[in-house]
């Protein structure tokens, strides 16, 4: 199902009207107070509506419907598109780590000196400012789970942030949403250094996790002399270890989803697939694990241990009923970062429906990351999250016009 | 290339290679082929709603409304009804089959041939074919000012590079040098550190090649005075004549400058590549009337140099009056989504007309090819690309990529979807001739 492509014009009538009723009544209009009017909006939650309404109060989504059973309240203001979605949510990405000049200044997405330190916290690392995150927001995106990125066995926590500038605490949704592993070539060293294997890149995380859960034991000990001292490191492991967070682990290989897989099953411990190029291999048993896969860029380059990608690889973890969402994942060179919207477009034209590629940038990607009572959707009482489009958003030749963030309407270009 | 491969089976067959040839002999397909009820987007001259394309051999025949095109008796009729029907695309700049050429003895290797490095199997041709390419110029990286000769070619079927290539009249292998300035080539001696030493090397160089040629020009008809041979002076000698376009890769708006002034000073021709920050330029540009091969990527950064990437640039630089193209530069951007380049500038107010030939004719014009390919137009090479919908849609696909009269690329065929869609093996080296899958003929 695609919505209809219309113009601009109407938009950008409204807008001017705006700016002189804002200039006019500028006090009258508090702050995450906003109706969108869309002609066609599509909740995530139910049939999209026609002629739809959107009205955000205090940064939290008041009321949804038909544009005529509502009415604007007083001093609102009221943004007019052709397609309203919730905001986008990237399920996976390193902005705000990793900069756009990519020089030593702006680049904390990856710390060398050891292979395991699961006691990075991204919150320590993120930098709102980041320019690449307005720009990213312009195309609609106001959640992005980010952090450390993969590179080695553990490289760190992620954490979950809107898109918004100011601090990293007004930013924050989740400190810290997953810890980050790689089972893949990206994490192996050059010969003479360790890890240089498979077999020795999950011994060393085994025996890690095998560690974090002595340590919480200990902890636990009722003589506090017999207690080790903190341990960073171990403190959140130990929380992977009873499911209080997932272990986020890229693999791309089928042989490597599969040991990611096997150590779910020996710690019982909730993991997300990331990556998971060879995913479509191992449907059965990625079902049966009841694992959720945050699928790499559809566009991401086919070569190494990505040469036998598929465009097709998300409409084919949706169709199996694996929970499946889309990334704009981590690029070392050019582009420094990838837009989701055109992640799921691709996904779109490969497989997937209009709305199950929508819903793995919207509320699949909530879901995944946990956060599905709050984003994802346009459902009453959730974030006033909206990315507003003057066409199909999948389409090449559409503009996103507008991104509201809790009410506040944080990208007016037209891009 | 038939009459070629026929004389390659011969070969074999009289040297009786145990090779399952018996009959494969090709044979060449006089029978005009016929495409009825597509959409032809011939990009010279007006779209044709309802359009007829006729080819034979490797030519375009005739193409017009079904009224006023003669189909030939006895031509293979493909009915395309609702389809559309363009020019194959033209990649000016790309790096598919591993055409490195220059390497780390120093910064300025004009006798370095990409022709000498190509891998015809790569699996990236096979992308390439499935994102409608059919003439692409493979060069060498951007570590160097100059990093060698590419070569222009065509995704004919290959089982070695010169089944690829694209020879001029005389029969010479077509292609141009590849230059750089900026950071990619400034890096620890004996490349340059800095820009001003960059352009001095360069300069130094060409001076050089004046020189030769001077003692060449002097020697004519006195194979004694001849200057000895040599190759990189002899591919700048090329240049200065203007028979070799330089390619050079440029993104800052200083860079850019710098590049102009070359050309200024030395008269050579040249397509300024990525061109990241052309759109500050755009006036200088279009004044010295240099064409621009653009680069279009999702996001600005990623290198210092790409800080001020805009998707503006194709418009801009369209509006200056300069003539642009896209490129893939693959690995950078893929071949299969080639199209995107396009749609991506006319989202930021390309015109549709300058989008759809910048990725045909224009790149034609860069690559001194516009006699033969670029548009649909009788008498040019048969080399088209059967779409299910808008060119400039995230959700058309390519169906059928036709090269020379030839199909190469057939969306329903199983094997060339793995590579267009990708999957198990769709990242394998393989054939890309006659012969796939360890031998067996298609």
């Amino acid at each position: 199902m695609k919505p209809r492509v219309r113009t601009f014009s109407w938009a950008r009538r409204a807008s001017v009207l705006w700016v002189l009723g804002a200039l006019i009544c500028s006090d009258s209009i508090a702050s995450g107070q906003v109706a969108v009017h869309g002609e066609k909006v599509y909740t995530m939650a139910g049939e999209p509506i026609d002629d739809g309404m959107v009205i955000v109060r205090n940064g939290k989504i008041a009321a949804v419907g038909r544009a005529s059973d509502l009415r604007v309240p007083e001093g609102f203001r009221v943004l007019r598109a052709a397609v309203v979605t919730p905001g986008l949510v990237d399920a996976h990405s390193v902005v705000g780590l990793a900069g756009y000049y990519n020089q030593k200044q702006d680049s904390d997405q990856l710390e060398h000196s050891a292979p395991l330190q699961p006691e990075l916290r991204a919150f320590d690392a993120y930098n709102s400012r980041e320019k690449l995150l307005e720009w990213v927001r312009s195309f609609g995106v106001t959640t992005v789970h980010t952090g450390h990125a993969p590179g080695e066995v553990i490289s760190g926590q992620t954490m979950v942030v809107k898109t918004k500038g100011g601090s990293v605490e007004a930013a924050l949704l989740v400190e810290t949403q997953a810890v980050a592993a790689t089972l893949s070539t990206d994490a192996k060293k050059d010969w003479g250094k360790s890890p240089s294997t498979r077999g020795k890149m999950v011994a060393i995380l085994r025996q890690r996790l095998i560690a974090a859960g002595e340590y919480a034991a200990k902890r636990n000990a009722e003589k506090p002399a017999e207690r080790p001292g903190r341990d960073l490191g171990l403190e959140v492991l130990a929380k992977v270890l009873v499911g209080e967070i997932p272990l986020l682990i890229t693999a791309q290989r089928a042989q490597d989803i599969a040991s990611a897989l096997r150590i779910a099953r020996e710690f019982k411990i909730r993991i997300v697939l990331d990556g998971a190029a060879e995913s479509y291999l191992l449907l059965d048993q990625i079902k049966a694990a009841g694992v959720p896969v945050i699928v790499h860029p559809t566009m991401a380059r086919a070569r190494r241990e990505l040469e036998n990608l598929s465009f097709e690889t998300a409409a084919k973890l949706k169709h199996a009923g694996i929970p499946v969402a889309l990334q704009s994942g981590y690029e070392s060179y050019v582009p420094k970062t990838r837009i989701v919207l055109f992640e799921a477009a691709v996904a779109a034209a490969y497989g997937l429906s209009f709305e199950e590629a929508l819903g793995t940038i919207t509320i699949d990607a909530a879901r995944i990351l946990g956060l599905d009572a709050r984003i994802g959707s346009i459902v009453v009482g959730k974030d006033g999250d909206l990315a507003l489009y003057d066409g199909d958003p999948f389409e090449y030749t559409t503009h996103c016009v507008g991104t509201v963030i809790e009410g506040e309407v944080v990208s007016e270009v037209r891009r | 290339m038939l009459s070629s491969l026929t004389r390659t089976s011969r070969f074999r067959w009289l040297f009786g290679v145990a090779f399952a040839l018996c009959g494969a002999a090709v044979v060449a397909d006089d029978r005009a082929h016929v495409f009825v009820g597509a959409k032809i987007l011939p990009i010279e001259g007006d779209d044709i709603p309802l359009g007829v394309l006729v080819i034979r051999g490797k030519k375009i025949l005739a193409l017009g409304s079904s009224e006023s095109v003669k189909i030939p008796v006895n031509a293979v009729r493909h009915n395309v009804e609702g389809r559309t029907i363009m020019p194959g695309l033209i990649c000016t700049h790309s790096h598919v089959g591993g055409p490195w050429a220059g390497d780390s003895a120093g910064p300025l290797q004009p006798g370095v041939r990409s022709l000498d490095s190509i891998n015809v199997r790569d699996s990236g041709f096979r992308r390439a074919l499935a994102g409608g390419l059919t003439t692409l110029n493979l060069m060498s990286g951007s570590g160097h000012l100059i990093g060698g000769r590419t070569i222009y070619v065509k995704l004919r079927p290959a089982e070695v590079v010169e089944d690829f290539v694209i020879r001029d009249d005389e029969g010479a292998v077509m292609g141009g040098l590849k230059m750089a300035n900026g950071t990619n080539s400034m890096k620890g001696a004996p490349f340059p550190g800095t820009r001003g030493k960059s352009a001095a090397l360069v300069r130094q160089k060409l001076i050089q090649a004046e020189e030769y040629r001077r003692k060449l020009l002097k020697s004519a008809g006195n194979p004694a005075a001849r200057p000895a041979r040599d190759l990189g002076l002899e591919t700048l000698v090329e240049v200065l004549e203007g028979r070799r376009v330089v390619h050079h890769h440029t993104h800052r708006h200083d860079d850019i400058m710098t590049v102009l002034r070359l050309a200024n000073e030395f008269k050579f021709r040249v397509v300024l590549h990525h061109v990241s920050e052309g759109w500050k330029v755009a006036k200088q540009i279009a004044a010295a009337g240099v064409p621009c091969s653009v680069i279009l990527v999702d996001s600005p950064g990623g290198k210092l140099e790409a800080i001020d990437m805009i998707y503006q640039t194709g418009r801009i630089l369209e509006e200056a009056g300069a003539l642009v193209s896209f490129h893939t530069d693959d690995y950078i951007t893929d071949s299969r989504l080639f199209l995107r380049s396009p749609a991506l500038a006319v989202r930021a107010g390309m015109s549709r007309e300058g989008a759809l030939k910048s990725v045909t004719l224009a790149g034609a014009q860069m690559l001194d090819l516009a006699d033969r390919v670029g548009s649909l137009k009788p008498g040019k090479d048969a080399d088209f690309i059967i779409l299910d919908g808008d060119p400039l849609s995230v959700y058309t696909k390519v169906l059928e990529t036709w090269v020379e009269g030839r199909r190469r690329f057939d969306r329903s065929d199983p094997e060339d979807r793995l590579f267009a869609v990708g999957g198990y093996g769709g990242g394998r080296d393989g054939a890309t001739g006659d012969y796939c899958c360890l031998g067996e003929r298609k």
